[in-house]
């Protein structure tokens, strides 16, 4: 049974990855960036049971903390852009470009 | 049997859902796959002896943190669909590609290991069941993490008031700025409401003037552009051009804080 659950988390873990990468809203990209998140969490538990540690449990709570502390400060971030520059496109946050 | 059972049907409830959170144009279809998939991931969790992280999932993702995207979702505009334009040149289909290899390195290199049989949890759950032993890892091993957290979360709720924050520039505009601003402006009477018909009682009809001419200005300019858009125009040529026009008024999308700024003054008045 690890190997499916493993191969899950490595699907959803791509899934997201393409998701950051051809999505242009920016609270669809850091949806897609949260589903990238969850599924190390599943490998996380995966092996927990697998190697019979709990410490992969306490690793994914920690990831779990620490995605909610970056989903807060990151809505901030994109709801301030939104303010200035009237859109929640990545491509529009461009100034730093050249 | 019953895990399998379990599990091929939240595989594929979730990688479905995952796909959707991808290929939906609205964003808060999205987000609603987003939460099919974190709640599918809970009970994963369960299943596989892991019930305090099943409920963290649960009351943390789907409740709190589903809850913010939502939020921030309607505060930006739920209609803030993405531009399907592509920037990078052939950067959607080499995006596929790039997600399709790293599956594909994935599967292979998870399908040809091989596991030892699962010890499971029983032995690390030993002394004093499930929730004492997370405590006890918690709050011994990793006290010290667990202590760095909560800094982090305090930085992160005064980081995000910093930047929601918006500082005044100008002084709020009192009653007297507001009606002295109208009696100046072109129009100090309010904007005249829509029509209503013996046929219709929509706000989308635009209501007829004493003489029978149409008056546009009183279809709000958003729902004629949705009209147009969506085809919903009325049989009558006379309102759809009227309807029409009004959707092209001002229509440019890059003067939207003005036209917003003059909709709320238009509110007032």
């Amino acid at each position: 049974m690890t190997t499916h659950y493993l191969i899950l988390s490595g699907l959803l873990f791509a899934i997201g990855a393409m998701g950051v990468l051809i999505r242009r809203n920016a609270i669809v990209v850091f949806m897609c960036v949260e589903l990238m998140l969850n599924a190390c969490n599943l490998a996380f538990v995966t092996f927990s049971r697998q190697v019979g540690n709990l410490e992969g449990q306490i690793i994914a709570f920690f990831v779990m903390v620490v995605a909610a502390a970056e989903v807060v400060v990151g809505l901030a971030i994109i709801v301030t852009i939104f303010r200035t520059r009237r859109s929640a496109s990545v491509d529009d946050a461009n100034l730093l470009k050249y | 049997m019953g895990e399998t059972i379990t599990f091929w049907v939240l595989a594929v409830v979730s990688v479905g859902a995952a796909l959707g959170v991808v290929f939906n144009r609205k964003a808060v279809y999205s987000a609603l796959m987003l939460g099919t998939v974190m709640l599918s991931l809970a009970v994963l969790y369960a299943v596989q002896d892991a019930p305090f992280l099943a409920a963290v999932q649960i009351i943390v993702y789907t409740g709190a943190i589903m809850m913010l995207f939502l939020f921030v979702l309607m505060l930006v505009g739920v209609d803030s669909s993405d531009s399907f334009v592509e920037t990078l040149k052939g950067q959607r289909f080499w995006a596929a590609i790039a997600a399709l290899g790293f599956v594909t390195l994935i599967v292979l290199a998870f399908g040809n290991a091989i596991f030892a049989d699962e010890v499971g949890l029983a032995q690390a759950t030993a002394q004093g069941g499930y929730i004492r032993s997370i405590a006890l890892l918690l709050f011994t091993k990793y006290v010290f993490a667990f202590e760095i957290t909560s800094a982090l979360l305090i930085t992160a709720a005064l980081g995000a008031m910093v930047l929601a924050h918006r500082e005044r520039l100008t002084e709020k505009a009192t009653q007297k700025d507001l009606s002295r601003a109208r009696f100046l402006g072109d129009r100090p009477s309010p904007l005249p409401g829509p029509g209503t018909y013996a046929r219709n009682n929509a706000i989308d009809m635009p209501a007829l003037l004493p003489d029978g001419s149409v008056a546009e200005s009183s279809v709000n300019r958003y729902i004629a552009r949705y009209d147009v858009e969506h085809g919903h125009l009325p049989e009558d040529p006379k309102l759809a051009a009227a309807i029409r026009h009004r959707a092209d008024d001002e229509g440019s999308e890059s003067g939207d804080a003005e036209s917003n700024a003059e909709e709320s003054n238009g509110v007032t008045k």
